[in-house]
């Protein structure tokens, strides 16, 4: 994303307010021009990004994008596909030629079969918003075991956090395996208890997410359920 | 609009039986996200009305032949409850609940972005809890806050309030009294940011001029409403976020 302006006045507004003139802005996201004003499209708050000014929503559904990395939920099996649940107002479908096996016609389900758990990747959004997903890429998998926990799409970013601080803190003091899918699932895997732990803490986030210094007061929560723990510098990448 | 009263509905003043002044509309509390298991919710009440209204979606449309390529479409459902009104309202589904549905619908579609959406749906439930007249009104105005709750793309928020006739007087928001035995009722909805209309129908009859200022009176008063719908938004967003602060994303 854009680097955002100096901070200003998160200002909330919802459909119909006007932001800006638009003679000094250009209408940006979640945002459209109407009789020479900037007019908001959705619930949420005011931010500016250069000389555009848009709204960052506060809710609504997860519009799949191309290259997001996401965690779905079979559906239902074809004979040569699987329709996947990714949070989105429309199925997804995971063609055989799409996953790192050798599928037989008619022999999807020996791989996966409905509830399983994938990671994945947006292969392609076309016009009519017709989804395909991938799961030919390096780290994509099905997967066992752990936690999966589901969040508003759009406070995905602060569990990220700033260039990944959040997640990357998390990963360390818990020992956990975490992945974030950009439809708002977070899949955590590890030993039990700090499994709980970072479950609760993205739960803190979640509530918490409009609030300040969260980082640190999420460490703070951390260190307190699990005195054992200390954040060290060792990376551990996905 | 049919029955015959003794009552007199405006008196000299011009005091309504209720006590309100003929340009004076019902006291409304509006409350966005009541419920929990839907995507967007608002409770409404506006004088003795009392409107649940619950939006699902975009999702996939169900049944299959109703989706549109091209656009999303905004199903709505109004229903009125056996318990809404005094004498037992028989349940389901009937004439008048279907007419409702599609003219709120049809309103809805207009701010709504359903470009955004090709071959979802966009459900929203209207149920009237309690019934005084102007509950087309009470729902449309429900439905629309609850749609923002949701998080669904709209150019406005659409506003609605009913204007009308009775005992000779043009009035703002008839109650059930002077909706059965007045000579006129005029629903009205419009887009405050352009004043379009979006709904407007007539039940009885009025001079063109009486009409007039029974719009104006309307539009102005929907503006309010308006004013009103933005501050339950806004005090649901505050709620989320009880702890204001600044953010680093």
């Amino acid at each position: 994303m854009e680097k955002r302006n100096a901070r200003r006045t998160r200002e909330i507004v919802v459909p119909g307010d006007v932001l800006a003139d638009a003679s000094d802005y250009r209408a940006g996201e979640n945002a459209y021009e109407l009789d020479g004003k900037i007019r908001a499209n959705v619930m949420g708050t005011k931010t500016f990004t250069d000389n555009t000014v848009g709204v960052t929503a506060m809710g609504g559904f997860y519009m799949p994008v191309t290259g997001d990395t996401v965690i779905g939920i079979i559906n239902d099996v074809g004979p040569s596909n699987w329709m996947l649940d990714i949070n989105a107002p429309y199925p997804a479908p995971l063609h055989v030629s799409e996953v790192p096996w050798k599928v037989e016609f008619g022999d999807t389900g020996r791989f996966l079969t409905v509830g399983d758990v994938v990671l994945l990747k947006v292969l392609m959004v076309d016009e009519s918003k017709k989804i395909q997903v991938t799961m030919k890429d390096s780290g994509l998998r099905k997967i066992e075991g752990g936690q999966l926990v589901e969040i508003e799409h759009s406070k995905i970013s602060r569990v990220i956090g700033k260039s990944g601080s959040m997640i990357q803190m998390l990963k360390n003091m818990s020992d956990c395996r975490i992945f974030v899918g950009q439809n708002g699932r977070i899949w955590i895997d590890g030993d039990e208890e700090n499994t709980e732990v970072v479950a609760e803490a993205i739960r803190i986030i979640e509530a918490e997410s409009r609030s300040a210094n969260l980082t640190d007061r999420v460490r703070e929560f951390i260190e307190k359920k699990l005195p054992q723990s200390e954040e060290d510098d060792e990376e551990d990448f996905e | 609009m049919s029955g015959h009263t003794d009552m007199v509905l405006v008196d000299e003043n011009g005091i309504r039986i209720d006590g309100r002044r003929v340009d004076e509309k019902r006291p409304i509390k509006i409350e966005a996200g009541v419920l929990k298991n839907a995507s967007g919710s608002c409770y409404l009440e506006i004088g003795k009305n009392k409107v649940l209204c619950a939006v699902y979606g975009p999702r996939e449309c169900r049944p299959r032949h109703l989706q549109d390529p091209t656009k999303a479409v905004i199903q709505v459902k109004y229903n009125m409850e056996a318990y809404s009104v005094t004498d037992r309202k028989r349940p389901g589904t009937d004439r008048r609940s279907v007419e409702i549905s599609k003219l709120i619908a049809e309103a809805l579609e207009c701010v709504v972005q359903t470009e955004l959406y090709p071959r979802a749906s966009i459900d929203v439930y209207i149920e009237i809890l309690q019934a005084n007249a102007g509950t087309r009104c009470a729902g449309l105005t429900a439905a629309s806050v609850a749609l923002a709750d949701a998080g669904i793309p709209m150019r406005d928020i659409v506003p609605a309030i009913a204007c009308g006739k009775a005992d000779g007087n043009v009035l703002l928001d008839l109650n059930k009294e002077e909706d059965n035995y007045g000579q006129a009722d005029v629903p009205i909805a419009i887009v405050p940011s352009t004043d379009e209309i979006v709904l407007l129908q007539m039940d009885g009859n009025m001079t063109r001029e009486e009409l007039d200022h029974g719009l104006d009176m309307a539009i102005a008063a929907a503006h309010e409403v308006y004013e009103i719908q933005r501050d339950a938004l806004k005090r649901r967003y505050a709620s989320i976020s009880k702890k204001e602060g600044e953010s680093d994303e």
